[in-house]
């Protein structure tokens, strides 16, 4: 799709290599970011998916040019991150953030497209983020989940050709997340690149074509999104079921491994459904059975096996506000 | 590009009417209070300025200084809410942003210093047009510290902390400065012409036959405007770079 107000041209997306970044803080230093490598081509939509304090907000930094990396370097396409800025070739929607006072909604977004060299029309922006009806509202009397549309109205503006937005939903409501994505795939349907930053795997899966899966500072699987889902997915059966043979329970299909907590038995499986006909069947004095999503701690800890350094607060990759003060 | 995003920065500071209280109503509310009683008296303190002026003048000062401050409250107010975040991921430029900041201080400034000649007025002071314009020129000129001041306390400060601060600093600043009572010798004189407040002082009675600032006035306010615009230059950066 063409698009008649790109401010930058070529096959470059955005490239993040090596990055590393640590804060000082009165603990010690946090290593929020560790060494992080992704290639994001033009017009994908990427899922920066992981637990908090796994480096997302603070590598989302990076790439905007809000904070210098220690190590490595960021490319976004083509461009220094500043360059790309200037060009007006990148919007975003910060994780914490609120409005200014004392102007309309629409006076806002007239302000900031004031700020860019091509932007769009102000009304098609109101319309695109659906906000139309409170244009005329000053910013101090909105709700929680209007502010967040207004903020994605302020991410818009410049006609970006990278949008980056960081735990953009956190604030909204379920009806506020639907208006949200639709909005945000709308623009993206125009050819644009967008990277978001979520710790939700279900948004990650439904929004985005690639998921990056980052913990504790580093990217600890890339891939798409139905890839990461079944990686990340996995679900686990509980059931008490005293002196069971826990080599029989792992070998039953759909397990993956078994293990005993007490009289509990719990079971990793890569296919649950399966799984759990199999255990009925066989162990029909089974009680107190459970299955559960694995979450995105457990499935992260899994993938990563090191389980004791995670507790570390130093390590928590904290944001560098709550970390400097 | 500049223009738009400077009218709008007016706007909003123009609409916020709890500065508007305290910034403009506070010191017109002092000069009524203060030289109301003391209308008649035509040498004051063997100034050989009647009260009302003295006051006039002292309070354009001082309340000239607090508008051109609280530009520090409003940029502390928007770091508070991420909204510098937000503005360093657009083209704008620093030398832009703080621009708009000074000009919006100045507009603040003028605002209370014809309203604060306008309660003069009221209260009898007569001068030559022409002492007015030279009288307003030389406070102006004089703010500058006070335009760089603002800034440099808007981003090491915080919106909890940023009241008590700001509060002490005009406070300090105007009675060392000699805006409440005349310092005219010891001690306390040595430390006042050492003062940005002072010669603010000093440039408002221009307008009444004072001697202006001489060398040391303008040495001092050219100090104190590179030092604290290199202070200003300096947090600003150092924004930038933490978040």
């Amino acid at each position: 799709m063409t698009n008649p107000t790109s401010t930058t041209a070529g096959p470059a997306g955005v490239e993040l290599r090596g990055l590393v970044k640590s804060w000082r803080s009165a603990a010690g230093p946090v290593h929020a970011v560790r060494g992080v490598d992704v290639s994001i081509a033009r017009g994908e939509t990427v899922a920066l998916l992981g637990p908090n304090g796994a480096g997302k907000s603070t590598t989302i930094d990076m790439l905007l040019g809000l904070a210098r990396p220690d190590a490595g370097s960021v490319s976004v396409f083509g461009m220094s991150p500043t360059a790309a800025i200037d060009a007006g070739a990148v919007g975003a929607m910060l994780q914490t953030g609120a409005l200014v006072q004392h102007l309309t909604v629409r006076e806002l977004v007239t302000m900031m497209a004031s700020l860019f060299p091509s932007p769009l029309d102000v009304g098609e922006v109101l319309e695109l983020a659906g906000i139309e009806e409170i244009a005329g509202q000053r910013t101090n009397r909105l709700s929680g989940g209007q502010t967040q549309r207004v903020r994605a109205a302020v991410a818009l503006v410049s006609d970006p050709d990278l949008l980056v937005l960081d735990e953009p939903t956190v604030a909204m409501d379920v009806e506020g997340r639907h208006a949200f994505w639709a909005t945000m795939r709308a623009f993206a349907a125009r050819g644009k690149t967008v990277v978001f930053a979520t710790h939700y795997l279900e948004e990650a899966d439904a929004h985005a074509d690639r998921a990056v899966l980052m913990a504790r500072g580093r990217v600890v699987a890339d891939g798409p999104t139905t890839e990461i889902k079944a990686m990340v997915g996995a679900r686990t059966i509980r059931a008490t079921l005293p002196g069971a043979d826990l080599d029989a329970l792992g070998a039953l299909p759909g397990v993956v491994a078994a293990d005993r907590h007490g009289d509990a038995v719990i079971l990793s499986c890569s296919d649950s459904d399966a799984a759990i006909r199999a255990l009925l069947d066989g162990w029909s004095q089974a009680r107190d059975v459970e299955i559960s999503g694995a979450g995105l701690e457990q499935a992260f800890l899994q993938l990563t096996g090191e389980e004791e350094a995670w507790e570390d607060p130093r390590d928590a990759g904290a944001r560098p506000e709550e970390s400097v003060r | 590009m500049t223009a738009t995003y400077l009218r709008f920065e007016l706007l909003r500071t123009f609409r916020n009417s709890r500065f508007f209280v305290f910034s403009f109503g506070f010191p017109l509310i002092l000069y009524f209070v203060i030289a109301g009683p003391n209308k008649g008296v035509g040498d004051f303190e063997g100034t050989g300025i009647s009260a009302p002026l003295y006051y006039m003048i002292g309070l354009a000062a001082f309340g000239a200084m607090m508008s051109t401050l609280s530009s520090g409250a409003r940029i502390a107010g928007e770091r508070s809410v991420g909204w510098n975040r937000q503005l360093r991921i657009t083209p704008l430029r620093a030398g832009s942003y703080l621009g708009a900041k000074v000009l919006t201080a100045y507009a603040m400034a003028l605002l209370s210093i014809v309203l604060m000649y306008a309660a003069g007025f009221a209260l009898g002071v007569r001068l030559p047009a022409g002492d007015w314009l030279l009288m307003t020129l030389l406070i102006l000129v004089g703010l500058v510290p006070f335009a760089a001041l603002g800034i440099v306390i808007g981003h090491l400060m915080t919106v909890d902390s940023i009241g008590p601060v700001m509060g002490g600093v005009t406070s300090l600043l105007a009675l060392l400065g000699g805006t409440w009572f005349p310092i005219t010798s010891g001690f306390m004189y040595d430390l006042a012409r050492c003062l940005p407040s002072y010669w603010l002082v000093q440039a408002s009675h221009v307008g009444v036959g004072g001697d202006g600032w001489g060398l040391q006035g303008w040495v001092a306010i050219a100090a104190w405007s590179v030092g604290l615009s290199l202070l200003a230059a300096k947090v600003y950066r150092r924004d930038t770079a933490r978040v």
